[in-house]
């Protein structure tokens, strides 16, 4: 950790992260996991000039209350509407300036089976001219609970803080424990875990290229990519006893071995996914109706993109080509290398490309994982010991981040980054580059998480 | 052409009005009771409503549309508006900040509404119990009819669960109201 005056705070470039605050000091985390820290002046810090940083300074005033000085921003992040009977003034948004524009607001139920949160857009005609979120209705307190517990306790915390990504996030959290405390996971246990987080993004991947194609009207490449998902969840089950792998990552190792079916199963689910996929990918090439609705769709620039150092499929497809996996870099993936799809147009169709992409190479590492599993152990024991951490792991949408303090065996303070956070901001741009009635199929295409940025 | 369609239908001598055999039209209400209690009955729209989840019970529910679990095989299916909605499905916990948001949701169901709480978290907080940020369960906003437990419960407990629900509501209206024989 390098701690800053409040000059080099503000001063400092690079690609930002996060940003959170504890009792004495403002923390920013940059890439590739460096850690700056200012301490707080009458519970005040000053305010960062990354956009990114936007988010994150009205969270950390919504969750310790410490001030950014000079912020522009300062609604707050998930605490709008708590009122202790549950009610509380509908939040306000400013009545658009723009002539002849009208407000649509949707949320926070929506139409379909996703999570809540607000969206107001401003529209004329059916352009839409500007979209405002609304965050915090999925907010649980959960950082609040993993305070003073075990790091073997509170792993059940990380691996809800979003479900879909649980691999990853209970991957970054036991890392960062596991940095904490100078522990080495035995290397079957860091195999298993690449095996069960590449499922998890195969998973994923396949699930949300096909609820793209059919929210633009092709429901049979839906139905047959969430048959894929299914099978991958069936495969996760059968080699770990759980489809989404919940609660099997946990700090010094894996908390389950791979079962006597499970390596089988695995492997005639790449195989079903890998005979399939040409067909499928051929569809996104071949219609003229589909590329219609996909390309040039929810634009995000590159020099956006790169503002936000933005993660994930959202930031490859808009030119930035970091992945957690590579830099800084985690065991195994050295051993088995990897090839980062990188695109520049930025809309929709890129991102179901650059998903399409990652599809193969993570085929190819459970084949390569699988092949060559060590077999000294599955887990050591967390001793209870005290320290401070960074984890990392690359979830499916992007870079997941932990900061861990530990005393005493138990945890002091913590921060959790999801890289939905830089992503959100940048659907909101993506949106005014189309019309109201592509939104659903741009949000489907960023696919940020709710819960994981309401915590 | 719609001209064409027009004449012909000018052309043509309107028949005589019928009127209904009192035997055959008894007979007729008789077997619409019973087709209704079957089709009516074995039929439910769904209101989903996240009241404060991880999003993985989210993944699951929506898997239950897929090809391998075929919800709507059942007469089961999800609707967007809660004017068409026979059951409320919560998943997650009762947030505090979704609270306002499922008690309008529920006000805007026409009565009665089976109220279903999918999910350990839905159930009583789950791993989240006494998180100043919940009021608890689903059971803190509005009296539950069914529990479907797990974290996330797999499509398979999810269908096991609404079918549950579905044969209570056959049996309930073949009790209830006397309507034809079960399915």
């Amino acid at each position: 950790m390098i701690l800053c005056t409040a000059e080099e705070w503000q001063a400092q470039g690079g690609k930002f992260i996060a940003l959170w605050t504890d009792a004495t000091h403002a923390y920013a985390l940059y890439q590739p996991g460096t850690l700056r820290a200012v301490p707080l002046v009458d519970n005040a810090y000053p305010a960062l000039k990354h956009p990114g940083a936007a988010w994150f300074q009205r969270l950390a005033h919504d969750m310790t209350g410490a001030t950014a000085t000079g912020a522009a921003d300062t609604r707050p992040a998930v605490e709008q509407f708590r009122a202790p009977d549950g009610t509380a003034a509908w939040p306000d948004f400013p009545a658009p300036e723009e002539e002849g524009a009208h407000v649509v607001a949707v949320g926070p139920v929506h139409a379909a089976i996703i999570e809540p949160g607000h969206f107001r857009f401003t529209l004329r005609g059916e352009q839409v001219l500007k979209l405002q979120t609304r965050f915090g209705y999925a907010h649980k307190g959960t950082l609040g609970l993993m305070r003073g517990k075990s790091p073997r306790l509170a792993a059940r915390f990380a691996a809800r803080i979003s479900g879909d990504a649980t691999v990853a996030h209970s991957l970054a959290y036991a890392q960062a424990a596991e940095a904490a405390l100078a522990l080495t996971p035995p290397r079957r246990a860091v195999h298993l875990r690449a095996v069960m987080a590449e499922i998890e993004r195969l998973a994923n991947h396949t699930s949300d290229i096909g609820a793209i194609a059919g929210d633009v009207g092709f429901a049979f490449l839906d139905a047959r990519f969430a048959w894929h998902r299914e099978s991958f969840c069936a495969a996760a089950y059968a080699a770990f006893g759980h489809r989404l792998m919940m609660d099997m990552v946990v700090p010094g190792g894996v908390a389950s071995d791979l079962r006597a079916k499970g390596e089988a199963a695995i492997l005639s689910s790449l195989d079903a996914l890998e005979t399939e996929l040409p067909s499928l990918t051929r569809v996104f090439e071949d219609y003229a109706s589909l590329q219609d609705r996909l390309i040039g769709t929810g634009i995000i620039p590159v020099a956006l993109a790169a503002a936000y150092a933005a993660g994930g499929y959202v930031g490859r497809a808009s030119g930035q080509d970091h992945d957690a996996r590579l830099t800084p870099g985690y065991a195994p993936y050295e051993q088995f290398g990897l090839t980062v799809p990188v695109e520049q147009d930025g809309d929709v169709a890129a991102r179901v490309r650059i998903r399409l992409a990652e599809i193969q190479e993570s085929i190819r590492i459970v084949r390569a994982l699988l092949a060559s599993l060590p077999e000294d152990g599955l887990t050591v024991t967390p001793p209870a010991g005290s320290g401070t951490g960074i984890g990392v792991a690359e979830s499916f949408r992007g870079p997941v981040w932990y900061w861990l303090k530990l005393e005493n065996g138990a945890i002091a303070d913590l921060f959790i980054a999801d890289p939905s956070t830089l992503h959100w901001p940048l659907l909101e741009h993506a949106v005014t580059t189309s019309i109201f009635a592509d939104f659903p199929v741009i949000n489907k295409s960023v696919n940020a998480s709710y819960s994981g940025v309401d915590l | 052409m719609v001209w064409k369609t027009v004449a012909r239908h000018l052309l043509l001598r309107h028949a005589a009005p019928r009127t209904a055999d009192p035997a055959i039209a008894a007979s007729l209400r008789q077997r619409l009771a019973a087709a209704s209690a079957q089709k009516l009955g074995r039929s439910l729209a769904i209101r989903h409503v996240p009241a404060g989840s991880c999003n993985g019970c989210e993944l699951e529910l929506r898997a239950t549309q897929n090809l391998i679990y075929d919800l709507t095989q059942y007469g089961l299916t999800f609707t967007p508006s809660p004017r068409h909605a026979d059951v409320l499905l919560i998943t997650g916990v009762a947030g505090r900040n979704m609270a306002e948001a499922v008690r309008q949701t529920r006000e805007a169901m026409p009565d009665p509404v089976f109220v279903v709480a999918v999910g350990d978290c839905a159930v009583d907080g789950g791993v989240f119990k006494g998180s100043p940020a919940i009021l608890g369960g689903v059971d803190a906003l509005l009296p539950v009819d069914l529990v479907i437990a797990g974290c996330p419960p797999t499509p398979g407990q999810i269908v096991d669960g609404l079918l549950a629900l579905l044969e209570a509501h056959s049996w309930e209206k073949k009790e209830g109201k006397a309507r034809g024989s079960a399915p």
